[in-house]
């Protein structure tokens, strides 16, 4: 046992070496951007660190930062091992958010009556859900039968779930209260929310169920069959077609899943955060979750590191900028560089001398599909 | 270019067209509508006519570049910041100051390219997901700079965005533009007609010269390339710098010819609707121009169905949503990439890296 453990553990942490190199190099070239504008590095990474660990409320503000990317981060990684890139995780949640505040604030008027929560809460949930695996599908059945590209049909997706929630909720979804001054739907009731975790803190049970969602897409990916399937579609799509595996079918459930997962982060943020959806919180999200996926290396653990590490940066980033007057967007370029030296490895493995890896992630393969 | 395709266009535009002569036509002269709704589609395409040949260059060559998007949002902020510093540091004259903003633009397109080229070229990224690191580098990069350069601390601008010199002037062509209501087709600014040039040049490139028969090679088979002596990784490197220094042009267009102001995440998705228009145009230059005048003909049926919005007769009022109008794009985008138009055929070795 002794061996094969040692062997496995040299594995793991020879894995984690590219990464961690990877944050380290983005962070000090961070150090040298906000040196060079005329900020001190050392205050401001100071600053991030204790905003986004030196207290109670600094930690769970950092699991609510990092609830939404490990759903989204999941949501790319699913698809990136299905041989799909859903560069559409930002319109998914959008549409998951949508429905779920919805059903969440509407839906005991529909029937003149209130909701146990039991009831309630599950549809709220659940058919939040099924809108963003709706329109994650719809990209993948055009992938599947048409052969137009899934990135760029996610992206256009992106917009037109944008802009169909901009009219939703300027238009029909809008908080009537004559006190609202902003594009946002009223509360939902309370019998679709997820409580918080402990009294006064905002952490919530939507972080809890994000970690086992993980465990879940893992367990979904490596021991099933489902999961062997979508794993060989994307390995080898003529491979998989010849060992008689439904190719087209698996594309469109593999963006289902994937979108369901990205809904899941919006329908999550309605009901255990914010108990509202309102317009322009979702910015950006889609392609943090990319960022997330690379970093993770499509494992569902790796996702979860990487999403805690992302949701802490961008939570302490807010420290940062009030102690240092350094603007938060720096964070974004960080993590653009992150991605930047996870993508390629080369550079980090040259820096670092390091001997090159064997997998090389490939998505590309023209755009006939 | 095939007459479907060219069929489908024209057909396309008609209908937009139509849609606002039909409803403004109890205000203005139809030839009046058209006139204006020419106008405005030929400017709105101009951004998009360049992405699309900036991913021309690049995908002709095998790489395949989905960060013109990214590279026009930095070029649009650097070749804006560019004229604000000449206009108000060095007290440049206006019109200074918006030429070297355009070259500041390439400039900037230009070297994101370069990394993109490094990237899948030399390191060998997968190429979306270099595209993809460009596109999250341009979002943090200009977002960065943007507030530290006008509000944070030590800025020289102390705390507030200075006046801009403006925008780039209209140039009327000589007589055409002196015939009565048509002719303001032919007052249009700098970025546009150079737009409009490219696509001529661009097609006498690819397929008249020699320099386009190597790029194309090298696109199509670069081993083949390789064994008749065309070095396959400089002209991929070269091409797609070619390509940045374009999407740079479209992306000065938004901020030093369309309006004087950056805004963060400004580019709203020009650079992917460009491909796009270039994968629908079959990846020749007037299929990509002519597929980025449809797109500007739908954001032009957008302004002046505003415009117009009181004329809009209740059987249509869904017309009169700015969102529902605004989907326009995006849905002809997704019905074009399905190939309802028939399928096209990108280079055979667009986007594999080429092992020596």
């Amino acid at each position: 046992m002794g061996h094969a453990f040692v062997k496995r553990l040299k594995e793991l942490l020879n894995s984690l070496l590219v990464p961690l190199l990877a944050i380290i190099t983005a962070i000090i070239i961070g150090g040298i951007i906000i040196a060079i504008v005329g900020g001190n590095p050392f205050a401001a990474y100071l600053g991030l660190a204790e905003g986004a660990f030196g207290s109670a409320k600094a930690l769970s503000e950092t699991a609510v930062w990092a609830t939404p990317y490990i759903y989204a981060g999941l949501a790319v990684a699913l698809a990136f091992k299905g041989g799909l890139f859903n560069i559409g995780a930002e319109g998914q949640l959008a549409v998951g958010a949508v429905v779920s505040a919805l059903i969440g604030y509407a839906l005991p008027g529909w029937l003149h009556t209130s909701l146990p929560w039991f009831i309630h809460l599950p549809l709220t949930v659940g058919l939040g859900v099924l809108g963003g695996a709706i329109w994650g599908a719809i990209p993948g059945a055009l992938k599947a039968y048409t052969g137009g590209h899934e990135v760029i049909n996610t992206i256009m997706m992106n917009y037109i779930a944008l802009n169909i929630t901009s009219f939703l909720l300027n238009g029909p979804m809008r908080d009537p209260n004559p006190l609202n001054l902003s594009a946002k739907t009223p509360d939902i009731a309370v019998s679709a929310r997820i409580p918080p975790i402990f009294p006064g803190l905002r952490v919530h049970w939507g972080f809890v169920l994000a970690l086992l969602i993980a465990v879940f897409v893992w367990w979904l990916l490596q021991k099933t069959t489902l999961g062997f399937e979508i794993r060989t579609v994307g390995a080898n799509p003529d491979a998989a077609k010849y060992a008689g595996i439904n190719v087209k079918w698996n594309i469109i459930l593999t963006m289902g899943i994937s979108g369901a997962l990205a809904g899941m982060a919006g329908v999550i943020e309605v009901t255990a955060l914010n108990y509202r959806h309102e317009l322009g919180f979702s910015i950006g999200y889609g392609f943090d979750a990319i960022a997330i996926a690379l970093l993770g290396k499509n494992n569902p653990f790796g996702v979860v590191l990487a999403a805690i590490l992302f949701g802490a940066m961008r939570n302490g980033g807010t420290r940062m900028q009030f102690m240092t007057q350094i603007p938060v967007d720096i964070i974004s370029v960080i993590q653009a560089l992150i991605l930047l030296f996870v993508a390629a490895d080369a550079i980090i493995r040259f820096i670092y001398r390091i001997r090159p890896g064997e997998e090389r992630l490939v998505l590309t393969r023209g755009w006939g599909g | 270019m095939d007459w479907r395709r060219f069929a489908i266009i024209v057909f396309v535009i008609a209908i937009m067209f139509a849609t606002v002569v039909m409803v403004g036509s109890s205000q203005n002269s139809p030839l009046l509508i058209i006139t204006s709704m020419l106008a405005t589609t030929i400017a709105v395409a101009t951004p998009l006519t360049l992405g699309a040949l900036s991913g021309l260059y690049c995908e002709r060559s095998g790489v395949v570049n989905i960060g013109i998007e990214g590279m026009m949002l930095g070029a649009a902020f650097f070749g804006w910041l560019a004229a604000i510093y000449m206009n108000t540091i060095f007290h440049m004259a206006p019109i200074v100051s918006l030429i070297v903003g355009v070259f500041v633009a390439m400039l900037s397109g230009g070297l994101f390219a370069l990394l993109h080229a490094a990237l899948s070229i030399t390191f060998k990224v997968d190429q979306i997901i270099g595209g993809t690191v460009i596109n999250i580098l341009a979002i943090g990069i200009t977002g960065f700079l943007n507030r530290q350069m006008f509000f944070g601390a030590g800025s020289v601008f102390g705390g507030q965005i200075p006046h801009a010199p403006g925008v780039l002037p209209r140039i009327a062509i000589p007589l055409l533009s002196k015939i009565p209501t048509i002719g303001r087709i032919f007052e249009q600014q700098p970025i546009t007609w150079a737009a409009l040039i490219l696509v001529v040049v661009t097609h006498f490139v690819i397929f008249k010269t020699r320099w386009g028969l190597r790029t194309r090679a090298v696109g199509e088979h670069p081993r083949a390339a390789d064994t008749v002596g065309i070095n396959v990784y400089r002209m991929r490197y070269l091409n797609v710098i070619i390509g940045g220094m374009l999407a740079g042009l479209g992306g000065g267009f938004l901020t030093l010819e369309s309006i004087s102001s950056f805004e963060p995440l400004m580019t709203n998705g020009r650079g992917f609707i460009a491909l796009a228009a270039l994968i629908f145009g079959n990846w020749t230059p007037f299929g990509a121009w002519s597929a980025a005048l449809v797109f500007g003909a739908a954001q032009a049926l957008q302004i002046n169905l505003q415009f117009f919005r009181e004329l809009i007769p209740p059987s249509l009022a869904i017309l009169q949503n700015s969102y529902v109008v605004g989907l326009a794009p995006y849905i002809l985008t997704m019905l074009i990439l399905t190939g309802l138009i028939g399928r096209t055929i990108p280079p055979a070795a667009d986007g594999q890296a080429y092992e020596k």
